[in-house]
């Protein structure tokens, strides 16, 4: 193998290795870093120019003796090593076990940037995924292929939700070959913890590759990381035609890794600290998703983000909701009120949704009751305010109807707890149970036909109640 | 074109490449490295020049070569056009699939029209040899696709005595067609197709007003806030507020000749959609498949950042080439902000001065140059033709007063802004009532008036008098509640929750209402108008709000857009008839003096 080893690092900041006098160095390849004490760590050029040569370490540059720093260049991109054996497996954010077992070994390498998927040869996503929870299925359902992010906040039981998608998600009707992809950037031990067991209790390990970087793991590695976990969920999907579901978690910690290195490169900072380049960065590894012309597999992709302060404008979830295909936004509010899980409605959205529901995929009435209950919804929190303000004895007898609606809204159809799995005909038909509370009147999303089959409106009843 | 030697790769910062690169112009093409990726120099000091690359710089060293091309970044103009999805910097996506698989392999060299399809080629019959030429008459014209007759023009830097004209025949794009002989005795051999340099706007005798509304079916739009062939508007909105969605249904039922979608670092799958479901779909105006009137222009948000840029010129070029056969072009761009994001990120890696969130102080100039390229003309060849440009924006934050929107803001007529509030209840068109404008209302109500109807203004007014008494309504509810508000009150409240409903909301995905006819649009306003009117007569004779509020029939009003297509307006008057009996009968023992 052509390699270059040299010894003149002449400075080390923020992850960062200046070398100078080190010729002809190929943009974006890998390097090897060894240290004093003769422990490696990874790195790859991220400028490369006559005068000196830039290289980033995954491991982060801390204590490193530069007189005794050895530096090696491998003449080759970052690349991850592929095959079958991939599943079952816990790796680093280089592809390195961390499962006390041998590495891969493989002819097929990829590198782990991957290259952009032309457009012309992808297909659009369209199958419906039953994740058994009424909040994302009724109302903001996933499709085969999309990337659909959790948008969340500290505390909040985000890691609870993605568990319980990657248990419950099916093909109604389908057995189907499936891998999970999870990837873990900057979590807790404990998370990590969660996670390993839940795929262990619902019997799905064998099917699980996990790449790992824990909060205590060096920050830079999470930039590899993501890129690794999708090469391998690209072999997963369109080698091996497994239905991939990758679970990148937590983006935010990805995000700040990228910040740091900005910073220390001395890029221009757009909004917040953050490069104006986070936009393309996050778009990699987001478009890595979907499903491609004549192949078999797919990658369904579920991101998780805490919102720094639960800010939504805050660039992180901003950025990630302009390239993700919606999103499911967590709230405080329900979380503290017990409600799990604690979907947030007016501000989710499942862009894909329009193409995998209705008729032929779901049922007919399913686009315009998901839209019934958002209009529904959105003026039954304008009639709670109201309430707040007047107190609800002053209210319409229509407005304490909305009143019911919002309570068992969140109660019934959004809180359905964590161990309870609905089929779809199953969320919609507690849908129709609580706009059957309403005056039809009022329901102008559905059809005439829609509220002659479903709903159960006795006008005669409320007028007694008045 | 003068050769020079070739240069050397000094240093690579990402998309930015240092060359040693002696007296290559600002704008001109290189190749670069052994894989011969494509750039383009974007500045110089002394012997130095900067390139940006439009691909990946990935294995790319220093000392590797520089070749430079010796034109500026150019596209091809010619029949085959249509149908097709390109990227950046006008690479067909479709050949590159051909030849590199499901990812889009580095320093691929394809040109934008396909050589081995051949067209038949008419001569102009009006042209004889001898004749002196100039730049954008018609040599002859090819029939491109079913509906678009594809009008082969001189180039427009070319003037002459026409020595030969091919006859009738089938040829390729780059079969000779014609001679021209030049002033200075030069002979000029003139194809299918001829190129253009994207950063020059393509010449023409002079603008003309624009006259005609261009109809997008899309009540809001066409409605309350209008758009000119030839016009420039602009979307902003925050993430999910259904900017790509007003762009595609504009690029559906838009009744333009021609219709491009870029497509500028926003997601691929958008351009799935459309490449599925556009030949399935029938244009309104011509009976035909969407695909023959459209073309894609696509750099999705993972592609480099550099040749997103370049996008937005390739894709307004294209469109002043149809312009200048005397077609309506319609060229929307979803979506600016990731351009001027790119821009942003050139002039950031350049060390350029930052003056607002990090753009560089031409920001605003390079915006409102991009818009001037929109515009009605006269053709050089004497005809009327048009671009109009319709470019969304994706503000940080949905803050409209963050650089790209309120520069943006400046420059359009037309300002389409989408509401996080009204997307969240699923009000769509999230297009805010409040906070968008249009300058071409009288142009186009003089249209509305001489073709749909003489009150159009006036209704119109009515309706958004009404949204607004309404907004300012529910102020006062939400500080003391609705007992405070007179029956009138109360009634408008309606009214204006009725023009929400049955008239603004319509969706895209509802198959009868996702077009409507200007005579529907109308149809719907009148109705709706008119049952406020009604009821304020009712109340005016005493009938409680309450009753009124109770109609039945509001429900069905509501209704009514999903209920009656287009073609069905005479169903819709007979509704209209019912909707006034009600109100008769719920009058009639008030009026015979009963209470
Ligand atoms: N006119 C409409 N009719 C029906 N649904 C709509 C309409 N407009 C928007 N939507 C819904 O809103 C979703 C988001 O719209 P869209 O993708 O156009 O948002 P956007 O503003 O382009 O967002 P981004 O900036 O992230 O690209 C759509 O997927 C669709 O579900
Ligand atoms: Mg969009």
């Amino acid at each position: 193998m052509k390699e270059k080893q040299f010894r003149m690092a002449s400075a080390a900041r923020g992850g960062l290795l200046f070398m100078r006098g080190v010729p002809g160095v190929k943009f974006n390849d890998r390097v090897v870093v060894r240290d004093h004490r003769g422990r490696k760590r990874n790195g790859q050029v991220i400028r490369s120019g006559e005068e000196y040569v830039l290289v980033q370490v995954f491991e982060g540059t801390d204590d490193l003796d530069l007189e005794n720093t050895w530096v090696r260049f491998l003449e080759k991109p970052v690349e991850l090593t592929l095959s079958p054996d991939l599943l079952g497996r816990v790796f680093n954010g280089v592809g390195m076990p961390r499962d006390g077992r041998p590495p891969i070994v493989s002819r097929l390498k990829r590198n782990v940037n991957g290259s952009a998927v032309n457009p012309a040869a992808r297909a659009y996503p369209r199958e419906f995924i039953q994740t058994g929870i009424s909040g994302i299925d009724g109302l903001n359902s996933l499709v085969r292929g999309q990337k659909l992010p959790i948008f969340s906040g500290s505390g909040l039981p985000h890691n609870r939700l993605a568990a319980q998608i990657v248990r419950q998600a099916k093909l109604p009707g389908e057995e189907s070959r499936f891998a999970v992809v999870f990837a873990a950037m900057g979590v807790s031990y404990d998370d990590a913890r969660f996670f390993q067991e839940e795929f262990e209790e619902s019997g799905v390990l064998g099917n699980v590759v996990m790449f790992i970087n824990r909060a205590d793991d060096p920050p830079i590695e999470r930039l590899i990381l993501a890129r690794s976990a999708l090469t391998a969920a690209e072999y997963l999907a369109f080698d091996l035609d497994l239905h991939v579901l990758v679970v990148l978690t937590d983006m935010t910690h990805y995000a700040e890794a990228l910040r740091e290195v900005a910073t220390a490169k001395g890029d221009v900072p757009a909004r917040k600290g953050y490069p104006g380049y986070l936009y393309s960065d996050l778009a990699e590894i987001y478009e890595r998703a979907g499903r491609i012309k004549q192949r078999h597999g797919s990658i369904t992709m579920v991101p998780v983000l805490s919102m720094p302060s639960d800010d939504i404008t805050h660039p992180i979830p901003d950025l990630t909701g302009y390239i993700t295909e919606g999103q499911i936004v967590l709230s405080r509010e329900l979380h503290s009120q017990g409600v799990y899980p604690p979907i947030h409605v007016p501000p989710s959205l499942s862009r894909l949704m329009k193409d995998g529901i209705g008729k032929g995929f779901t049922r007919d009435d399913h686009p315009r009751v998901a839209s019934q209950l958002y209009a529904s919804y959105a003026r039954a929190l304008d009639v709670r305010n109201l309430a707040s303000i007047i107190g609800p004895e002053e209210l319409s007898r229509q407005d304490r109807d909305y009143l019911a609606f919002a309570e068992q809204f969140e109660a019934r159809f959004i809180g359905q707890g964590e161990t309870t799995e609905r089929n779809v005909m199953e969320t919609l038909n507690i849908a129709w149970e609580l706009l059957s509370l309403l005056p039809p009147e009022s329901l102008s999303r559905l059809s005439e036909g829609d509220l002659a089959k479903y709903h159960n409106w006795d006008r005669s009843a409320a007028k007694v109640e008045e | 074109m003068v050769e020079r030697s070739e240069g050397v790769v000094i240093d690579i910062n990402g998309p930015l490449v240092q060359a040693r690169l002696p007296g290559s112009p600002t704008g001109e093409q290189v190749r670069l490295g052994a894989l011969g990726l494509t750039g383009e120099v974007i500045g110089r000091s002394g012997d130095e020049a900067v390139v940006q690359v439009y691909e990946s710089t990935e294995q790319l060293a220093p000392g590797d070569k520089v070749v430079p091309l010796g034109h500026p970044l150019v596209v091809e103009l010619g029949p085959g056009m249509l149908g097709q999805i390109f990227d950046g910097t006008q690479r067909p996506l479709d050949r590159i699939a051909l030849q590199s698989g499901d990812h889009i392999a580095r320093g691929l060299v394809i040109p934008a029209l396909d050589r081995d399809r051949v067209w038949g080629f008419t001569p102009n019959p009006a042209l004889r040899v001898g004749e002196r030429l100039k730049g954008g008459e018609r040599l002859g014209t090819v029939q491109e696709t079913s509906t678009i007759e594809h009008r082969v023009l001189v180039p427009p830097d070319v003037f002459g005595e026409l020595i030969q004209l091919s006859p009738a025949g089938d040829y390729g794009v780059e079969t000779v067609i014609a001679r021209v002989r030049e002033a200075d005795g030069q002979v000029r051999d003139l194809q299918l197709f001829h190129r253009w340099p994207v950063r020059t706007p393509r010449p023409y005798t002079q603008r003309d007003h624009a006259v005609a509304p261009l109809l997008t079916g899309q009540r809001i739009l066409d409605t309350f806030f209008p758009l000119l062939k030839g016009g420039k508007a602009a979307v902003p909105g925050p993430f999910g507020a259904g900017k790509t969605m007003v762009q595609q249904q504009i690029a559906r039922w838009a009744n333009a000749d021609i219709v491009i979608y870029v497509g500028c670092g926003e997601r691929g799958n958008e351009l799935v959609d459309i490449l599925e479901t556009f030949p399935k779909l029938t244009d309104p105006h011509s009976g035909k498949s969407l695909m023959e009137r459209t073309f894609l222009v696509a750099n999705t948000s993972n592609m480099p950042v550099v040749a997103r840029e370049a996008s937005i010129y390739v894709g307004v070029t294209m469109a002043e080439y149809y312009r200048d056969q005397g077609y309506d072009v319609v060229m929307v761009a979803d979506s600016t902000s990731r351009w001027a994001e790119a821009l942003r990120e050139v002039a950031g890696r350049l060390g350029q001065m930052p003056v607002e969130e990090g753009y560089p102080a031409y920001l605003s100039s390079r915006l409102s140059a991009f818009y001037e390229r929109a515009g009605r003309v006269e053709t050089l060849g004497g005809e009327r033709g048009s671009v109009t440009l319709i470019g969304a924006v994706s503000p940080p934050g949905g803050d409209f007063s963050e650089p790209v929107t309120s520069h943006t803001k400046e420059i359009v007529q037309t300002f389409w802004a989408l509401s996080k509030e009204l997307a969240d209840a699923r009000h769509y068109p999230s297009v805010s009532w409040t906070d968008s404008f249009s300058g071409y209302v009288g142009t186009a109500a003089s249209w509305w008036r001489e073709q749909v109807d003489p009150s159009w203004e006036q209704k119109r007014a009515t309706a958004l008098g009404l949204l607004a008494q309404a907004d300012e309504l529910s102020r006062i509810v939400n500080l003391v509640g609705p007992e405070a508000l007179s029956p009138e009150q109360r009634w408008a409240l309606e009214g204006a929750g009725l023009i929400k409903e049955a008239v603004l909301q319509q969706s895209a995905l509802d198959e009868v209402d996702s077009f409507a006819s200007p005579q529907k649009q109308y149809a719907l306003l009148d109705l709706i108008v008119g049952i406020y009117r009604q009821g304020i007569l009712a109340l005016g004779l005493g009938v409680p709000v309450q009753l009124l509020l109770e109609m039945p029939i509001l429900g069905r009003a509501r209704r009514a857009k999903s209920r009656y297509a287009s073609s069905e307006l005479e169903q819709l008057a007979s509704f209209g008839v019912e909707v006034k009996h009600a109100f008769e009968q719920l009058t009639a023992e008030y009026r015979d003096g009963h209470h």
